[in-house]
């Protein structure tokens, strides 16, 4: 789960990371009173969307006064903000985070990850701080240092001296930054993150060290014994559509293409995409009923896929093993029934009594095009769309 | 002949009393698996699918024979239960758990390492070997005995492969979903391994998908050690970068783990890539004909 910058923030103090002042503001009035509160001489306002590459879509700017805070706020608060990762559509900016400005003199990078190829947790640091830590990896990737962590003693303070070394600190600017690291490991146990990047972490000109973005992602998996953060979920950063499935356990996400398709596991689904594709269609979303498809889920997955008005044909794609194809089928129909279907439906069911299904479908009057292999539904499924 | 799991193997189930254990255990005895007893705290002494119930695994194990084990419980217990099955001794823990927390797994990981104990999953199918043996979720009767090995990171793309297999004649050695998380307990690599030492083995398939980097140290592996003939195939090649695809393991991320990349690094080390999903039985035949 994505959390706000503001949010990361919190999160930074509650576990004496080092970073800025700030308040986040909903209103213009909040921001200014904000400014008010952290005096100045310089202010940053920031909007607070879960997408990065904010500055260069205009999403972060330097305020001197509590008047520049108030108008800048008044002017980003509820503008549509696109940068690189949000897409052409942008998202609406619904808060700002008004911060304390700090003359910067040098620009570093951390960051907190699992290493999946080890199993272990992983702290990287670079020189190469404000820009984009994929664009170090791949240009000058001896620039970014990594300290394994062995999960039975913890990130070490050695291995954070390593680090901050390593980033060409000294004096007293090791044991802030060892100090940082390593109170940004605890908190990284401590929410179940599950990555934790700080770009940058600034060396300001008063010698401070100080974290000045903050981008903390938590793990889904772990949401349940954090319920104060689970609370944290902004459904306006995410695809309505993808809101509504997860009330429902489905597993959907939202593509440009028009041919939809429900499958059960996400490797099928995924397979069920890229067949789409290969038959010269475009999957319209991934949709992953779970691996154990029932009447309930199938009815649920019809009901999300078919408001994405872009849908020309649907693809069901089902292969039962404890779920009997049977009893999918007499699903897929009463869903037809129910909801007004009027784009034509391949129906694919493979495994347990498959037979049976194929006959319930055919004997069903309604006009279910019948699949025989997953070669065969994707063609048919491309050929109803673009007829359609 | 086969990997890790025969008609020998004495299981436990972890989680015998709960709604997917105790239906899943009754697919197994079914099937004609040996499940020898069952692990729930604070059910020691009661009888559960017609087998015995223990309040924990050491002692199941002490009293059974177990080597093998397989869990069913919640997210937030299973963790503790693969260690528990680990410290009980038994040879191979099979975790069919979804949602488990990635930390959890860490320790789990660094628990493991240096044990004699191997674990498949979590958050997989688990592990058949055709005719003899069935531990997990996945639907026995698409199954048949044969040479043909099977390794995948997902569920019914699994089956969906194995029924391709099983149409054309072609019968399983021992079919492991290896699971869809970013930590797992065994690895292509590891499977692959197994699989190049089973005499009984002739060609490996092997289903990967988006994100990580499992394939290509497959494939790193296979360059180097590879005896047999290995069939691919990539799911995700649609997939947009930084959406997590279902499995927590399936995102594509800094641009990394993408499915084009995973398919070149394979067809670099010599393995048979298939394009598409449908022709992964008839591409398996090929190669053996071949």
């Amino acid at each position: 789960m994505k959390i706000h910058e503001y949010q990361a923030k919190d999160l930074l103090v509650r576990y004496n990371v080092a970073t800025t002042g700030g308040y986040v503001a909903t209103t213009s009035a909040e921001a200014r009173a904000a400014a008010e509160k952290l005096g100045g001489p310089l202010i940053v306002v920031k909007a607070q969307i879960h997408a990065g590459g904010r500055g260069k879509g205009g999403g972060i700017k330097l305020a001197r006064t509590p008047d520049e805070v108030e108008a800048l706020a008044r002017k980003m608060l509820g503008m549509t903000l696109v940068t690189h990762q949000t897409g052409p559509e942008g998202r609406i900016v619904r808060s700002v985070y008004v911060q304390e400005g700090v003359e910067i003199e040098r620009e570093l990078y951390v960051g907190l990850v699992l290493d999946r190829a080890q199993s272990k947790l992983v702290m990287m640091a670079s020189t190469e701080g404000g820009v984009e830590i994929e664009q170090v990896a791949a240009t000058a990737p001896e620039k970014i240092l990594r300290e394994t962590i062995d999960p039975r003693v913890g990130l070490l303070p050695f291995q954070a001296r390593n680090l901050a070394y390593g980033l060409g600190l000294d004096g007293a600017h090791i044991r802030q930054a060892t100090s940082f690291l390593l109170n940004l490991y605890t908190l990284y146990q401590a929410v179940d993150a599950s990555l934790a990047e700080i770009n940058p972490l600034a060396v300001t000109k008063d010698g401070r060290l100080l974290a000045l973005d903050a981008k903390i992602n938590i793990d889904d998996n772990a949401l349940a014994r954090h319920p104060d953060l689970a609370a944290w979920r902004d459904p306006n950063e995410e695809e309505p559509l993808e809101v509504e499935a997860g009330k429902y356990h489905l597993n959907y996400i939202k593509l440009e293409g028009n041919v939809a398709c429900m499958v059960n596991g996400a490797g099928l689904a995924m397979a069920t995409m890229d067949i789409i594709k290969l038959a010269g269609g475009q999957p319209a979303n991934f949709l992953d009923v779970g691996g154990g498809a029932n009447v309930e889920t199938v009815r649920n997955g019809f009901r999300i896929l078919l408001f994405d008005p872009n849908v020309r044909a649907v693809l069901i794609n089902i292969f039962g093993g404890i779920v009997r194809c049977d009893r999918v089928a007499s699903g897929v129909i009463e869903a037809v029934k129910e909801l007004t279907v009027s784009v034509p439906v391949v129906v694919r069911l493979e495994g347990t009594n498959a037979a049976e299904a194929a006959i319930i479908l055919r004997e069903s009057n309604l006009s279910f095009i019948v699949a025989a292999s997953l070669e065969d539904a994707a063609q048919k499924v491309v050929a109803a769309a673009n007829a359609a | 002949m086969s990997i890790l799991v025969n008609k020998e193997t004495r299981v436990l189930v972890q989680g015998i009393t709960g709604g997917e254990g105790s239906f899943h255990t009754r697919q197994m005895i079914e099937y004609g698996t040996k499940v020898v007893g069952g692990v729930v705290p604070g059910k020691g002494g009661q009888t559960a699918e017609g087998v015995p119930v223990f309040n924990a695994m050491a002692e199941a194990v002490w009293k059974t024979g177990a080597n093998a084990s397989v869990i069913f419980v919640p997210a937030a217990f299973a963790a503790d239960a693969v260690m528990e099955a680990a410290a009980a001794g038994v040879a191979l823990v099979v975790c069919i758990t979804e949602g488990i927390p990635t930390l959890d797994m860490v320790r789990v990981y660094e628990y493991l390492r240096g044990s004699n104990t191997r674990m498949i999953g979590p958050n997989c199918p688990g592990i058949i070997t055709p005719g003899e043996c069935k531990i997990g979720i996945m639907p026995g009767f698409i199954h048949r005995p044969g040479r043909v090995g099977v390794i995948s990171r997902s569920g019914t793309l699994t089956y969906e492969a194995v029924h391709q297999l099983t149409t054309l004649g072609l019968g399983q050695s021992t079919c492991i979903g290896i699971g869809g998380d970013p930590i797992v307990g065994t690895h292509f690599v590891d499977a692959l391994a197994l699989f190049n030492d089973d005499p009984d083995t002739d060609a490996v398939l092997l289903i990967g998908e988006i994100g990580g980097s499992a394939e290509e140290e497959a494939a790193a592996w296979i360059a180097q050690h590879g005896k047999k003939p290995v069939v691919s195939f990539i799911a995700g090649r649609t997939a947009p970068p930084g959406k997590r695809m279902g499995h927590a393991g399936a995102i594509i991320a800094g641009g990394h783990g993408t499915a084009a990349e995973k398919m070149e690094a394979l067809a670099k080390a010599g393995i048979t890539v298939c394009e598409s999903p449908a022709t992964l039985g008839e591409t398996v035949k090929h190669v053996l004909e071949a």
